[in-house]
């Protein structure tokens, strides 16, 4: 089943051509419109007639986060604010959040890219689709909800929590998909164990999709073995436009619509683009986004982008299941955390001394993460409670820093590892 | 005097792991500090050893020495009779005075028995529990 069969399986030749057209007319604008981007293309003395093919591509400057960060909140706009109809806000540790602005014609490719992607895994007007995933400036709850609108199923716009409440509509409205994180689907499953609810015998639910943050194949097994729910991946960030591919239902990668998006994949540290198939960092131009356009944005997932075609029948490339990070940023509870932002935080805490530790475990469904100190002797004091609140008071200090609530636990001095080349301060024990 | 009654504490910072108690009092053996009574309150992550020595002085900078959290604190040692009601007598003082008992353990040597206490202002409960007749253990006693 196919959304625009004409545009999915378009014939390899036929999709690079309609790619570098893109390209083409999107760097000339952007040189000729957008000071920003004019002024990063001059940095590195690159003209737009200097791209004479696709792969001529490799010759414009990547795009990182920290110049939306530096830019924010909309001095990256490629259009005036009266033609900005949503904005979205990534949640993230730093002082600036990522904002992302959508022209009408963005939020309609990225709906249509929801629709082809719900299409591809068969789901359509029958079906009922439960976005379990949270609505507001998060882009997943309303992203899958105008994809799946756009093809006709009816949306239950669940968002995030009162799971019983969640369980007892999925029966009533007979759901049949439902769209949320792998970690909200597992406590999904954990409380319709408790309450005796068997999906394939008490519900419609058959189909899963979930992605927002990082998951394994293992995971996927066992949830698909233990709920007898089939679980598909999904893709996006929100510079994307949000969630916005899946992997067809071949499940052999996530397609990434050609003629909306170019992927390509650079060596994490000479940024030296790699072949088909081999594994690096995620590069994305997406050819069509009005307000917020993205060059060769450096993602910073790491994949494979595979370029064969599809056992589907779809001529976009596909990228393999997100194996990790080239950066240290990590994902915890869907809020995009940095260690050095952790460490930034620590030390303007004079209660804390100079190591430590990050730990992330996963409780159930939920992340958690774990800050060891070793404290500074000048605050030790014999009586429990006075430590009881000094630790309470670097977990505020700290939640004022990264708006992310985080244990602490306190050491002694020397108790914590010692580095002596690169330290490795994150142990990251969830089984993914 | 108060001060005489006033007797130094060292407090310790322990993490509360296997082994973390262990390698403490390997470090007082080994710096050759003799513990005549201790009490070790514990959290879920950490405890805290308080210990009163021999020599707290000297005792206080070679425990600081070997790198480990350690800090003076003053405790009142309270003589405790072969008898109902000592403890009681103490604290009924206090309480009526108002100082708030911090937290407190028993030591029982070969001459006497006493009962440590953290009071928040040693020298006045000091004042109080001499003039209501409570006896009170020396530094020189223990």
């Amino acid at each position: 089943m196919f959304w625009n069969s004409e545009i999915e399986c378009l014939p390899k030749e036929g999709l690079r051509k309609l790619q570098y057209g893109s390209i083409k007319s999107l760097i000339s604008k952007l040189y000729s419109s957008n000071a920003f981007y004019r002024h990063k293309m001059d940095s590195v003395n690159v003209k737009p007639d200097d791209i004479r093919s696709l792969s001529d591509i490799s010759k414009l400057p990547f795009m990182t986060k920290q110049e939306f960060r530096d830019n924010y909140p909309t001095k990256m706009f490629s259009v005036p604010n009266t033609d900005i109809v949503r904005y979205h806000v990534s949640s993230g540790t730093t002082g600036k959040p990522t904002l992302v602005g959508y022209t009408r014609k963005d939020l309609d490719y990225w709906t249509d890219a929801l629709a082809r992607s719900l299409t591809s895994i068969g789901i359509g007007e029958d079906d009922t689709l439960q976005v379990s995933y949270g609505y507001g400036l998060f882009t997943g709850g309303l992203g899958l909800h105008y994809g799946a609108e756009r093809v006709g199923a009816s949306v239950l716009p669940a968002s995030t929590g009162s799971t019983e409440r969640q369980l007892e509509l999925m029966q009533d409205l007979e759901v049949t998909a439902i769209a949320c994180t792998p970690s909200y689907f597992i406590h999904i499953m954990d409380v319709a164990k408790e309450i005796g609810i068997d999906f394939l015998r008490d519900t419609k639910l058959r189909k899963a999709i979930l992605g927002a943050e990082p998951w394994s194949e293992g995971m996927r097994k066992r949830i698909e073995e233990s709920s007898g729910i089939r679980a598909y991946d999904i893709y996006g960030t929100s510079e994307l436009a949000g969630p916005m591919f899946t992997e067809c239902e071949e499940r052999n990668g996530i397609h990434i619509c050609g003629d909306m998006a170019y992927i390509e994949t650079v060596d994490p540290d000479s940024g030296e683009p790699l072949e088909s198939g081999e594994k690096g960092e995620l590069v994305i131009t997406m050819l069509k986004k009005e307000a917020f356009p993205l060059v060769r944005y450096r993602i910073r997932d790491l994949s494979a982008v595979y370029d064969d075609v599809c056992a589907c029948g779809r001529s976009s490339p596909r990228i393999a299941r997100i194996s990790g990070r080239s950066d240290d940023m990590l994902i915890v509870r869907g809020i995009n955390v940095f260690p050095s932002q952790i460490e930034y935080a620590l030390m303007q805490v004079p209660q804390v001394g100079n190591q430590y530790m990050i730990v992330l475990t996963r409780d159930g469904a939920l992340d958690n993460m774990v800050v060891q100190v070793e404290i500074n002797p000048e605050y030790f004091s014999d009586k429990v409670k006075d430590m009881i609140s000094l630790r309470s008071h670097i977990e505020s200090e700290l939640k004022k820093y990264l708006n992310l609530a985080v244990h602490v636990e306190l050491k002694a001095p020397g108790e914590l590892p010692r580095f002596d080349g690169k330290a490795s301060r994150v142990k990251d024990k969830r089984s993914l | 005097m108060p001060e005489e009654n006033v007797i130094i504490q060292l407090s310790i910072f322990v993490n509360n792991e296997p082994g973390r108690l262990a390698a403490i009092a390997r470090t007082l053996k080994e710096s050759n500090v003799n513990m005549k009574a201790f009490n070790l309150a514990e959290s879920a992550e950490f405890g805290i050893l308080r210990a009163i020595v021999d020599d707290p002085e000297e005792s206080f900078e070679k425990i600081r020495q070997k790198g480990i959290i350690v800090k003076k604190t003053q405790v009142i040692g309270i003589v405790i009779n072969d008898a109902p009601g000592s403890l009681f007598d103490a604290a009924d003082v206090c309480g009526r005075e108002g100082i708030n008992i911090e937290y407190g353990y028993a030591y029982a040597g070969k001459n006497l028995s006493a009962f440590f206490i953290r009071v928040d202002e040693p020298h006045r409960a000091v004042t109080a529990l001499k003039e209501a007749g409570i006896a009170l253990v020396k530094g020189t006693d223990i």
